[in-house]
């Protein structure tokens, strides 16, 4: 959206003053143009409220048709950039018609709103993925409606987190196969409630994709058995959380370099035939170095805290989701990779919590 | 050539190492004295990625580790300001951790984990048990095994030990052994698989390199050792049953052999003897190419030096019947490995026995049993032939003997001479040998026929030839050996005469068998300790004379003379003579005429049939004459039938000189100071005139030969005997007949022909020199001489 029109430079100064301000937490951002700024964090039902400045520049008078301030939840697609897609939009009339000479304040209010969704920046956006990436943003319009010469706006972004209690856990939990896997079984493991017990069959990723009976029945090469024993619900991390667990290795037929964790971020955007998926690996963790022997346990302890993580998103007004994934990548020494992916899903709880 | 390049590309790589982790580590430092938390994380990672290599062998590796090890103690220090800066430990525990490479990761997390037990933010145990647990994470041995020996190393102040600063609650001390077993444990097994893992090819390199690691398994057990909550109790439950496992289960040769080897020596000696049952178990268990033996030995060693440590200790010994332990437990080792090969078995039946020695000086039928043991494992065998076998056995066998000090309790062992039986000739010959040496130096006496029979059957390696054992050469070794088994003849002895005669009839009955080569040395002591004992009788039959001892030197004599024949059938007749004329000096002491007689017929039959050579004619007439001169038991007859073929033997001789020394020797033959019916004037004359005639002959020859004459030498020596005889008052030799042959050596020495000799001009001066002090002396010799004018 254009503000700045043309040769024209703005009329008058706006600037948008929240009153709790001082004691919001800043949340740093990177802007359009690649500066990094704070911006104020809001979180869903709150109240925004604040004042806003209309300053003309010095001894020229604003002419207007109104004055309106938006609040408005985009999505931004960036295979459509530009265009913003808008699921909230409220809006509070500031002033009739009329002139500004001098230097001009508003109150507003936005009293309980509701913004069920997070604030996401897809980390691609600086790359040239343009296509297929996207941004997720609230964002405070300021118009300043004119007769002639186009409005005036003023945006002013801000932040959205909601702490959210952890997700109910699905029993039935489906493993996100990896493309390679070709049978795996679950069960659940002695009395305790969370650990379960899988057993993995990875297959060569060079081998050809086949469903799970027929690779049994084609003699497909067991190459390694290993029990993964997550901590706690095997499916649900906060952001600060710690991923806690034990792989047992039953049976190793492979020479194994070494064994990473992974954490793989897939947003997926569109629908149908036009969906686009983007993975990126944000963390890759190495968990052992060196060929264990059967028997073998390797304990896992990861944090998530340094890595640059977001609630999972799903399916967000249809346009989009984003989801978590840890992916357990075995290396041999040929330098080919065995892996077994599954969902994880990320939740943000209260800093109190 | 080959691995000449690799160990060069190893050097390169190693310096490259170096130079990574020396970068690395300077931006570490800058980071730090500028205390920015942050760099010096980056930055220690990244120096720490330096120890991931996979290129380095554990030597070069090693250097690489103590760089990056002290670099570590540096942070640790760092670490530990920050904490006192305010920044929280377990923040820091967990900042570490976010590091990506596992291997860096986890040398720093056990740096923090030091600073954390430090702090005592939290239990010793918990930290301790969360560094043990998150090392599994290097399942690649070489690295795992420097981690893990990282953790050891800063833990080690930082155990939950009783005592000690971070001492926790009731159990503190199982926790402290708890961290070092599972850290010991998996070391193990990481040091265990690098065996299995890589080229077959290397095999042998690998184990060579593993060889290099194994102090730092080793190590747990040394900090175990060191823990002072363990004590006996604990030790029995729990440390050992658990080491043991580990050592069983990890089937791996090497690992056995050295860990078995490390409890030995890092625990104390009394915790061995109140576990040996435990420990004793472990042993049958281990893979059959494990050298048991040698583990066993070191244990029994140890344990032998416990018990020589003082008395005190002995009854701890019995108690816990560590013999009966030690003594079952190396038989099932045995049964259990079948191949073990013969040198390991003497060698565990030696140690054994040193043990039991030491603990049990008293019991003579426990070490009969151990050799009995040994026996029955040998017998059944070729004859060992295996030289680190053959070494054990030596050890085995002398064992006894160097305790006791006394052949005696030897050969009250019934199972000594089964073992003999068992060795081959040389080991035989060997251990005979120093069995021989161990009587001489301790000076043992054997005193009864039986067990001097015992013995020679015993050193019989010695005594006679074995079995294939043919070689003529005399080397010195045998030649040695034969002197010793003479010393050992000669201390041969029993008060009582009787015994001693059948002790001198048993060694003969020994000696007889052992063939040409060894008579010449063993005979004479024989002959001579039979001497010894007419000699005796002789003196008792003055004391208690009537009695009638079955013992006669008569007896004896026979004995020797037969002894003596079995002489001349080796070319050893000087040997021979001397003997003869020994045996007759005794008989002459024994008045037994007829026994001397003979001697003196032997002695001359061989002097005419088998003494040929010239020089040997000579020496040998000398004795003869010198014998003869001594016996005074011939009769009249008797004697003139000896004197006579002397002097003609005298005059027979080849060289002229050689005959005119003999025959003056011969006219001692007449005359005896103390016997003054051997002083016949005439044929003592007749000797010296005989003799000047000689002299002369050789005059006359040296003077047709070679145009000189020869040395008056004779002459003086003549002249000597001349005054000898003078002195003792042979009225045959005339004072003009003296001065006569000094006028005559004088001629002789101042012709112009005569080639001048210092030693003939030495002698005849002294010889005057000799008439001028006798002279001077006066008296009645005094006055004789002063006839003597010149």
């Amino acid at each position: 959206m254009n503000f700045i029109v043309g040769a024209f430079k703005p009329a008058c100064h706006i600037s948008v003053t929240f009153s709790d301000g001082k004691n919001r937490k800043q949340i740093p951002i990177k802007k359009d143009n690649g500066q990094a700024t704070t911006v104020p964090l809001f979180h869903s039902q709150d109240n925004i409220t604040g004042t806003i400045t209309v300053e003309p520049v010095s001894g020229k008078k604003v002419e207007h048709n109104g004055i309106k301030v938006e609040l408005l939840g985009q999505i931004e697609m960036y295979f459509d950039k530009g265009n913003f897609y808008d699921f909230t939009s409220l809006v509070r009339e500031l002033d009739v018609p009329g002139e500004i000479y001098e230097r001009k304040t508003f109150q507003f209010e936005f009293s309980t709103v509701e913004m069920p969704y997070e604030t996401y920046n897809g980390v691609n956006v600086r790359l040239s993925y343009v296509e297929n990436v996207l941004g997720y943003r609230y964002v405070l319009k300021v118009t300043i409606s004119r007769g002639y010469g186009g409005s005036i706006t003023h945006f002013q972004d801000f932040v959205v987190w909601n702490y959210t209690p952890p997700p109910s856990i699905n029993n039935s939990i489906k493993m996100e196969v990896g493309i390679e896997d070709c049978l795996h079984i679950e069960f659940e493991y002695n009395k305790s409630k969370y650990a379960i017990l899988t057993q993995l069959y990875f297959t060569s990723p060079f081998e050809t994709k086949l469903n799970c009976t027929s690779c049994c029945l084609l003699g497909q090469r067991l190459i390694a058995m290993l029990i993964l024993n997550w901590n706690a619900d095997l499916s649900r991390y906060h952001l600060k959380d710690v991923i806690i667990g034990k792989i047992y290795f039953l049976l190793v037929r492979i020479k194994i370099k070494n064994m990473d964790l992974e954490i793989r971020r897939r947003e997926s955007t569109g629908s149908g035939s036009n969906t686009h998926v983007e993975t990126e690996t944000l963390a890759k963790f190495e968990l052992m170095d060196g060929a264990p022997v059967r028997g073998e346990s390797i304990p896992i302890r990861l944090f998530l805290s340094p890595y640059e993580l977001t609630p999972t998103c799903r399916n967000i007004n249809n346009k989009f989701s984003v989801k978590y994934y840890l992916n357990l990548v075995l290396v041999d020494e040929e330098d080919r990779r065995y892996f077994k992916q599954q969902e994880i899903t990320i939740y943000r709880i209260g800093e109190t919590q | 050539m080959i691995s000449d390049g690799v160990v060069e590309d190893e050097e390169k790589w190693l310096s490259a190492g170096i130079a990574g982790l020396q970068q690395n580590a300077f931006h570490m430092h800058r980071a730090l004295d500028s205390n920015n938390l942050k760099d010096a994380l980056k930055y220690s990672a990244q120096m720490l990625s330096e120890l991931r290599t996979s290129r380095l062998s554990p030597h070069k590796y090693y250097e690489l580790y103590m760089r990056a090890f002290d670099e570590l103690r540096k942070l640790e220090i760092f670490f530990k300001e920050e904490t006192s800066r305010g920044c929280s430990i377990v923040e820091l525990y967990e900042l570490v951790q976010h590091a990506g490479n596992i291997l860096p990761r986890l040398y720093l997390l056990c740096t923090v984990g030091s600073v954390y037990i430090k702090s005592k933010e939290a239990p010793a145990k918990d930290v301790l048990k969360d560094l043990v647990e998150m090392c599994r994470g290097i399942q690649h041995p070489l690295r795992g095994l420097f981690l893990r020996s990282y953790l050891s190393q800063v833990s080690r102040d930082k155990l939950p030990d009783i005592g000690s600063e971070y001492e926790g609650d009731a159990d503190t001390v199982m926790d402290a052994v708890e961290f070092v077993l599972q850290n010991f444990t998996e070391m193990n097994k990481l040091w265990v698989r690098m065996q299995h893992q890589g080229p077959a090819r290397e095999k042998d390199k690998r184990g060579k390199e593993r060889g290099e690691l194994r102090d730092l398994v080793g190590k747990n057990l040394h900090v175990l050792s060191q823990i002072e909550g363990v004590d006996l109790e604990m030790y029995k439950e729990t440390v050992l049953p658990r080491v043991l496992e580990q050592v069983v289960n990890c089937k791996d040769e090497l690992a056995q052999y050295y860990l078995m080897d490390c409890i030995i020596q890092v625990f104390p000696d009394e915790y061995h003897l109140q576990t040996l049952e435990t420990l004793l178990s472990a042993c049958p268990q281990l893979q059959s190419s494990v050298d048991v033996e040698t583990v066993l030995s070191r244990l029994m060693e140890r344990l032998s030096n416990y018990a020589a440590s003082g008395s005190e200790v002995l009854p701890e010994f019995f108690q816990v019947e560590a013999f009966a332990k030690l003594n079952n437990s190396i038989g099932k080792v045995i049964e259990a490995q079948e191949n073990m090969p013969i040198a390991g078995v003497v060698t565990l039946y030696a140690s054994l026995l040193t043990f039991t020695l030491q603990v049990h000086p008293d019991r003579l039928d426990y070490i009969d049993q151990i050799l009995g043991a040994c026996v029955k494992k040998l017998s059944g065998r070729e004859k060992l032939n295996d030289s680190k076998a053959t070494k054990q056995i030596v050890a085995l066998l002398s064992a006894p003997l160097e305790k006791y000090k006394d052949i005696d309790t030897a050969l009250n062992l019934s199972n000594y001479p089964r073992i003999m039986e068992c060795l081959n000739d040389g080991t035989h010959k060997e251990m005979a040998n120093v069995i021989v040496q161990n009587i001489l130096k301790n000076k043992t006496c054997i005193s009864t026929a039986e067990k001097v029979d015992a013995l020679f059957e015993l050193i019989k390696g010695l005594i006679r030839d074995l079995d294939g054992d043919t070689h003529d050469e005399l080397d010195a070794d045998f030649i040695e050996e034969q002197n010793s088994v003479a010393r050992l003849i000669q201390i041969l002895h029993s008060d009582d005469p009787e015994e001693m005669l059948k002790v001198i009839e048993t060694v003969r009955k020994h000696i007889l068998t052992g063939g040409r080569k060894r008579l010449p040395y063993t005979v004479p002591p024989l002959i001579f300790s039979s001497l010894k004992l007419v000699r005796r009788l002789e003196k008792q039959e003055e004391s208690v004379s009537g009695d009638e001892a079955s013992t006669t030197p008569k007896k004896i004599f026979q004995l020797v003379t037969q002894t003596i024949e079995a002489l001349t059938s080796i070319p050893v007749p000087e040997l021979a003579l001397g003997l003869y004329l020994q045996c007759a000096e005794a008989a002459n002491d024994c008045d037994l005429e007829p026994v001397a007689y003979e001697f003196f017929t032997q002695a001359y039959i061989l002097y005419e049939e088998e003494i040929t050579d010239s020089k040997t004619q000579v020496t040998s007439i000398h004795l003869i004459i010198g014998t003869l001169q001594r016996m005074h038991v011939f009769g009249v007859e008797n004697r003139d039938a000896l004197t006579h073929k002397a002097t003609g033997y005298s005059a027979k001789l080849l060289k002229k000189p050689d005959q005119c020394r003999a025959v003056y020797a011969c006219s001692h033959l007449f005359w005896l100071d103390d016997h003054d019916s051997i002083r016949d004037e005439e044929r003592v004359l007749l000797c010296l005139k005989r003799a000047l005639r000689i002299a002369n002959a050789v005059q006359q020859m040296a003077n047709a030969t070679r145009g000189s004459s020869g040395s008056a030498l004779l002459f003086i020596e003549i002249l000597n005997k001349y005054l000898y005889f003078y002195e003792k008052g042979v009225s045959q030799i005339t004072v003009e007949s003296i001065q006569d042959l000094i006028k005559l050596i004088r001629n002789e020495m101042q012709g112009d022909a005569s080639p001048s000799d210092p030693a003939a001009d030495a002698f005849l001066a002294s010889t005057l020199r000799y008439i001028q002090f006798q002279k001077d002396k006066g008296g009645a010799v005094g006055d004789k001489y002063m006839l003597i004018t010149d």
